[in-house]
């Protein structure tokens, strides 16, 4: 799975680090780059790479919610259910999408296209109700609006993130992006929706 | 003294505070929730461990604290919290604020709690069901869900973790982390799916992973070999010494009706504090084996062993051994007194020096090193503690004397302790000490000694396979005396130490007094009330075996010894068969196969006695069983003497536990020691390597018979070349190689590592590496290496 | 005159915000060049003299942080910001990491010089990967501009998907290499932080508040904010609101003036309850509008000014529902590790379920508070507190609703009635 090429790439994501363990996060998330989830030969080469045992590893990609223990879809979708998301629409969201794909949460489709998975505040409040796709930002979305998102990943063609690059990256593109590669797409996409310029255009106006 | 100096130089600055209203002071540094246990307070934890660095995580120790009339404004974990001067603390006794958050955690850890006690192994001994019921309330106000698992899932073959039961306290994550160095046991997930677990592929293969069950402040992780057996009131403790190595650990042995249940790691703050090794932990069964000796036996006319009285079989010893050439070999594992009545009666009863407590590959520089060096010395576990610098040769500590191994990790991780291993392999124990590894070829060793350089502040813990090496035991005396560092030596065996004091061996006689000293000899013979004591340097183990067979001598006394122990195994048959053998043993043997009279003897737990440890003192321990008929060895052989006409007056273990100590240690000249030359290597050809080895802790040793469930956590069977000899006979890890001589051949899968190019290591009595038989040699011997 | 003043967000419309040409273009890294030439413990002085507070929730003030980290030392020093923005209602970083991550970076480069760090890191949650990709190339870019490098360096670390890694101690634990839990205290990161080594861990906003506060000076900074409170800050108005967004104003404005300036609840409905500060700050109601939003007027009011996240609710939200959902949060997010938060959590997530879906009892009421009582200042970090804050403080203001809730047998609102889509067909 990992070629000599990956093992250079994870060198250099390990020298980044003044102690070798810190690089343990971007490791994973490369592993999830090439292998889609952290595979158990993830785990034994971050432990092999990093020399220290793989309960130690796992006891690290246990914790945190974004590495995976089993594939998911090209396009992850997230839907945030907390509170403020919720009660603006995400619960609505949240049922229609599972309704509409047939799939629970943590789910994936038959055709490994799309999973689900409700998630906690993405810090686009501004933004709601949000969802989440690949860890990109789709903002003010209704029951249709991301039912018709999904559709569209099913289809192949994914329409771009509100705030985000041009076209929608796929689970292990961006994946290699939280490991910390640059994908050169930082300078696509707005640099910033509506409601974060709101204040600055209001009192532009005066107000 | 020394030790007294130490201590009046070492000031401790002392803090008073207040608890409860009463007034205590403790050093600096003090956590307040120990500062309350010299008041007899009692806060109750769960987390809070007195070795693992404080956590806070468990919450039930909270009290409230007051400095110098600032208050805290929320209940303080007294487990993470030191003592300060002006301090006030209330604890539940005094607060209700403290006794209502310790109440309200009591619950919250009892919500998602089986309550299972009628059926978990810890009820009875329970620090959760004990202070539920001191500091809980009777009543949960829990009406909903609990959590569950799976129950119980294997960490590895000897211990077993009930999810459920787990109050998440991590101190077995921490005491893997912290003490053990071996990570292998992590909590996993988080918040109220939290657990502790393993990885998948990688078990729980700890060498001390018997600890986490027994610092478990509930029943989460069992043993497979206690789980369900018994409930801890009909248990009956005793306090017993480990018989399984040098470290010298304190323990307890559990026994319900004569049988002995589990044994536990005892507290003793110099030596073991409260840790053991799953070795000393698990391996007792061989006490209670089915086929352990039980009757005297006589071997009758026909050539076969037939059960006898005692009587007859005590004269029928006395008849073989009356007016024979006979010599003595006790093997490494009697207690003191029993290797002071061995060592008493070939000297009285028999009339020789030939007795060699040593049952493995010796040397003659060895024996004159440990007269020298060894005898009446004392380096202890804290020099290891104030040391600058230790030096390790021939010597695995995490393999031959894991207890030397966690004080070594604790000092490592402590102050960064700098350790040097001059060894033929990289080992699994070294490398988590962090140690500088100085690589030799196998009989190289004495040269790499030579160029270390230590101060009178280092120490040279040096074990017993130097001796395997020409020369090396003579660098390590050389490198003391130049550099003024302390040194031990750490021989795997429980016995040696004590054997070599009670002078089981050719050129000593009890006490360090030696063999070759007239005065020594005289004061030994009025001690003992004899004319004279025999004059003549004794033979090592080995020359015992060559003289039987040359048949210079004709009978030989044999207690606890293992023919496959040694590196002459195939002559020592022969002359187990040649010779008049008296067998003292447990359990039937090659020996007793061979003897002419076997006489069953007690186990440890059977008995009182003790173990000198490697530091030279002794742990006495009661018997464990209470009436058992079997007798010591020591009581044995006062009755054969007795026969013999030859008295040696030892009728109990006490007796020679008074007479040793009225002996005392000799005070004149200890022997003198010449040094041995280094042997300069002859070439090899391609295929061949030198063999090195060491015993790992688990593996075929006698006393591990019957015990699966940690044979199940062993270390692999592997060998080891390097990597430029791994490209030259083609093979890569995994593949198997044949290691072979003229005696014979092992056949083992492949690691390649960095090893001396020189070099093959494999395990020295493991199953399919059983060296000193297969191959007569397990270090620096030539072998052909080739792929099988 | 607008109360609003726009010095983070001043140039964050321009489409080029996010590059270094565009931030050069208006007058970026001039501020780093003048830090670097002034003497570190000038640089303290000065952002101790600005007044600025550190804008992750706790307000302790920025200069004074840095001034505890030991001098002379012969350690390495390190610098972490704290991007790991997830407590919910707040939005503040996210945006302004995406629209101009060099303002950032040029915090870095004068906060390390400050504290004598050669290592400066930026923990960012994982979930925001166009952010990541902004940042990178900043880093990148700020690199080849010759900002970094040059006795500074700079690494992104991403996060993955934890709450708890915003507590600093386990953000330290994390970025180390393992499960983010929080560390005991003392020792304090500025004695023994990451690797052990002294550290500061500041907030994102409050880094890339220091290049305006070395450009204009302290006594600029000064002119705004409150007595104790001073400078300008992000407030991030979310909810029942007609223009969600984000606001720059002085410390201390109020509610009702956010509100007047963005347009106020959505029409026809009003005002119930709100967080001044993300769901761990407890809730106010309409009563609270003129309270003013500093560290100071918010704590004496009984709640926390946290990270500014005003998250509006109007009447048609159920506060039971609402508070059940961030109770299941923090239950989500517990880290584990002691006993009241994890446990609690688990605890209380039941009681409210019970109550939302109109099998719980009165008594579960005294339950619900006698358990936070339990949880709150007994858990091993704020993250328990926190999660007591909903509950206690919505039982405080909305106890009636709680009641109805038993009384009734189920939930009284109707849940399409507060989303923000059409109340018809919204399934």
């Amino acid at each position: 799975m990992f070629s000599d090429q990956d093992l250079q790439v994870m060198d250099s994501i390990i020298k980044r680090y003044p102690r070798s363990r810190s690089a343990i996060m971007p490791l994973l998330h490369y592993v999830q780059s090439k292998a889609g989830y952290v595979t158990s030969e993830g785990i034994e080469l971050v432990a092999k790479l990093l020399t220290i045992e793989t309960a130690e590893v796992s006891a690290v990609a246990t914790f945190y919610t974004q590495y995976k223990r089993k594939p998911v879809g090209e396009y992850h979708v997230g839907v945030c259910t907390n509170t403020l998301c919720a009660v603006m629409g995400g619960d609505e969201i949240f049922a229609g999408l599972k309704d509409h794909l047939g799939i629970e949460n943590d789910g994936v489709t038959a055709d490994g296209k799309v999973s689900l998975e409700h998630i906690e505040c993405n810090a686009a409040c501004d933004y709601a109700p949000v969802v989440m796709a690949n860890w990109e930002f789709y903002d003010n979305q209704t029951v249709q609006s991301s039912k018709d998102l999904v559709d569209s990943m099913r289809q192949g063609n994914p329409p771009a993130p509100t705030r985000g690059p041009n076209s929608l990256p796929t689970w292990k593109e961006n994946s290699a992006v939280l490991a910390g590669i640059n994908d050169g797409r930082a300078n696509e996409g707005v640099q910033a929706g509506q409601p974060t310029l709101l204040g600055l255009k209001l009192s532009k106006e005066g107000k | 003294m020394t030790t007294t100096q130490s201590q009046a130089t070492e000031v401790v600055d002392m803090i008073t505070l207040v608890i409860d209203g009463f007034e205590v002071s403790v050093p600096k540094g003090t956590l307040v929730i120990r500062a309350a246990e010299k008041l007899g307070i009692q806060i109750p934890r769960f987390c809070d461990h007195p070795l693992l660095d404080p956590v806070g995580a468990c919450r039930q120790c909270l009290v409230d604290i007051e400095i110098n009339g600032r208050a805290f404004p929320k209940p303080q974990a007294s487990c993470t919290i030191p003592v300060e001067p002006g301090m006030i603390v209330k604890t539940q006794l005094t607060s209700d604020v403290a006794e209502k958050a310790q109440r309200g955690v009591m619950e919250l850890l009892l919500i998602n709690h089986p309550l299972d006690c009628p059926v978990c192994d810890k009820g009875g001994e329970c620090p959760l069901q004990n202070q539920a019921m001191s500091n809980g309330q009777a009543e949960s106000r829990f009406e909903g869900k609990k959590r569950t698992f799976e129950k119980p899932i294997n960490l590895s073959s000897q211990v077993l973790l009930d999810r459920e039961r787990c109050v998440l306290c991590a101190r077995c994550t921490r005491f893997s982390e912290q003490i053990a160095s071996d990570p292998f046991i992590t909590l996993n997930e988080r918040g109220a799916l939290q657990q502790v677990g393993i990885y998948e592929e990688q078990p729980f293969e700890s060498y001390f992973s018997g600890n986490t069950i027994q610092i478990c402040p509930v029943g989460a992780l069992t043993s497979a070999t206690y789980r369900f057996r018994a409930r801890p009131f009909d248990l009956v403790s005793t306090p017993s010494a480990c018989e399984h190595c040098a470290s010298g650990c304190d323990m307890r042995t559990d026994v319900r009706r004569g049988k002995t249940l589990r044994r536990l790691a005892g507290d003793d703050p110099t030596i073991n504090e409260e840790w053991n090794c799953d070795k000393g932990r698990w391996a007792f069964k061989y006490i209670t084996a089915l086929d352990r000796l039980s009757q005297p036996m006589v071997r009758n006319a026909d050539g076969e062993l037939v059960v006898t009285s005692w009587p007859e079989a005590i004269a029928a010893a006395a008849a073989g051994l009356s007016g024979a050439k006979a010599a003595v070999l006790v093997g490494g594992r009697a207690t003191y007194e029993d290797a002071y009545g061995y060592s008493k009666f070939a000297r009285v009863a028999l009339g020789t020096n030939d007795i060699d407590f040593r049952a493995r590959p010796t040397s003659d520089e060895e024996r004159d090193f440990l007269a020298a060096h060894v005898v009446g010395s004392s380096a202890t576990y804290k020099d290891i503690d104030k040391a600058d610098h230790v030096l390790l040769v021939g010597f695995e500590p995490e393999e031959e004397s894991p207890i030397v191994f966690l004080r070594l990790n604790k000092q490592v991780k402590k102050r960064a302790l700098k350790v040097t291993s001059i060894g033929t392999k990289l080992s699994i124990g070294v490398e988590k000490l962090g140690a500088t590894f100085v690589k030799v070829a196998p009989g190289s060793e004495a040269a790499a000694i030579a160029s270390q350089s230590l101060t009178a502040q280092s120490i040279i813990l040096v074990g017993e396979r130097a001796s395997e090496s020409a020369g090396a035991l003579s660098a390590v005396a050389a490198l003391a005396s130049q550099s003024g560092a302390k040194f031990a030596w750490i021989p795997r065996r429980a016995g040696e130490r004590g054997a070599l004091e009670a002078g089981a061996i050719g050129n000593l006689l009890p006490g360090g007094r030696p063999v070759t000293d007239a005065a020594a000899r005289v004061d030994l013979a009025s001690a003992w009330s004899v004319e004279s004591v025999p004059t003549h340097l004794g033979r090592s183990t080995k020359e015992i075996i060559s003289a039987v067979n040359s048949g210079e001598l004709s009978a030989l006394v044999v207690g606890g010894v293992d023919p496959l122990d040694l590196d002459s195994s195939a002559e020592t048959m022969s002359a187990l068969k040649k010779a008049f053998v008296v067998s003292l043993e447990i359990a039937p043997s090659a020996v007793t196969e061979r003897a002419d009279v076997v006489l069953p003897v007690a186990a440890v737990t059977e008995k009182s006695g003790s173990f000198l440890n490697w530091t030279g003192s002794a742990r006495a321990f009661d018997s464990a069983v209470a009436d058992s008929l079997n007798r010591s060895d020591v009581r044995i052989l006062s009755m054969i003497a007795d026969a013999l006409g030859k008295t040696i007056s030892l009728g109990t273990v006490s007796a020679a536990a008074r007479e040793i100590a009225s002996l005392g240690l000799w005070d004149g000249a200890r022997a003198s020691f010449t040094a041995t030359p280094a042997r300069s290597a002859a070439p090899l050809a391609a295929d061949e390597a030198l063999i090195t080895s060491w015993r790992r802790l688990l593996d075929l040793g006698t006393l591990q018979k019957g015990e699966e469930n940690l044979a199940g956590t062993a270390r692999q069977t592997i060998a080891v070349i390097s990597p430029k000899r791994a490209t030259s006979i083609g093979v890569i890890t995994g593949d198997r190689i044949s290691i072979s001589n003229a005696q014979g051949s092992v056949v083992l899968p492949v690691l390649v590592e960095d090893i001396h190019d020189d070099a093959v290591w494999a395990p020295r009595n493991s199953r399919g590496s059983e060296l000193l038989s297969k191959l007569g040699n397990a270090h620096g011997g030539v072998v052909k290496v080739v792929k099988a | 005159m607008t109360k609003l003043v726009p010095i983070l967000s001043a140039h964050w419309d321009e489409k080029d915000s996010f590059t270094i040409e565009a931030y050069t273009r208006n007058g970026g890294y001039k501020a780093s060049a003048k830090a670097l030439s002034m003497d570190p413990d000038a640089v303290i002085q000065l952002v101790k003299d600005s007044g600025l507070r550190g804008r992750g929730g706790a307000g302790f003030p920025t200069g004074m942080k840095w001034g505890f980290i030991p001098q002379g030392d012969n350690k390495d020093h390190y610098l972490v910001v704290n991007a790991d923005e997830s407590e919910p209602g707040t939005c503040k970083d996210t945006p302004l990491m995406m629209a101009n991550p060099h303002v950032l970076i040029e915090g870095c480069i004068i906060a390390s010089h400050a504290i004598r760090a050669k290592y400066a890191f930026i923990y960012i949650r994982g979930e925001v990967t166009h952010v990541v990709r902004r940042l990178n190339q900043a880093i990148e870019d700020a690199y080849k501009a010759g900002h970094l490098g040059k006795g500074i360096e700079l690494v992104l670390h991403v996060g993955a998907g934890a709450y708890i890694c915003g507590e600093e101690t386990a953000l330290l634990d994390s970025l180390e290499g393992f499960r983010g839990q929080p560390r005991l205290r003392p020792p304090f990161p500025a004695i023994a932080g990451l690797y052990a080594r002294p550290t500061v861990v500041n907030n994102v906003e409050s880094i890339a508040s220091v290049p305006a506060i070395i450009t204009n000076g302290a006594e600029w900074y000064q002119k705004y904010g409150t007595e104790k409170s001073k400078g300008m800050t992000l407030y991030s108005l979310s909810g029942h609101v007609v223009n969600p967004g984000q606001f720059e104003a002085p410390l201390g404005i109020t509610l009702r003036e956010i509100l007047e300036i963005a347009g106020g609840v959505r029409s026809g409905h009003k005002l119930k309850f709100w967080t001044p500060g993300g769901s761990s700050t407890p809730l106010f109601t309409d009563a609270h509008l003129d309270i003013a939003l500093d560290y100071e007027g918010v704590a004496a009011a009984g709640s926390m000014l946290g990270t500014k996240a005003l998250q509006i609710f109007d009447e048609t939200t159920c506060v039971v529902r609402a508070v059940l959902r961030w109770t299941e949060f923090y239950k989500h997010e517990s880290c584990g590790k002691c006993t009241p938060c994890r446990e609690g959590t688990w605890w209380l997530v039941q009681i409210l379920r019970d109550l939302e879906n109109g099998s719980g009892t009165e008594e579960d009421l005294a339950k619900l508070l006698d358990l936070c009582d339990n949880i709150m200042g007994r858990s091993f970090c704020a993250l328990g507190d926190g999660a007591t804050s909903p509950i206690t403080s919505s039982i405080k203001y909305f106890r009636d609703e709680y009641i109805a809730h038993v009384t009734g047998k189920g939930c009284p609102f109707d849940p399409v009635a507060s989303t923000i889509f059409s109340t018809t067909g919204a399934r």
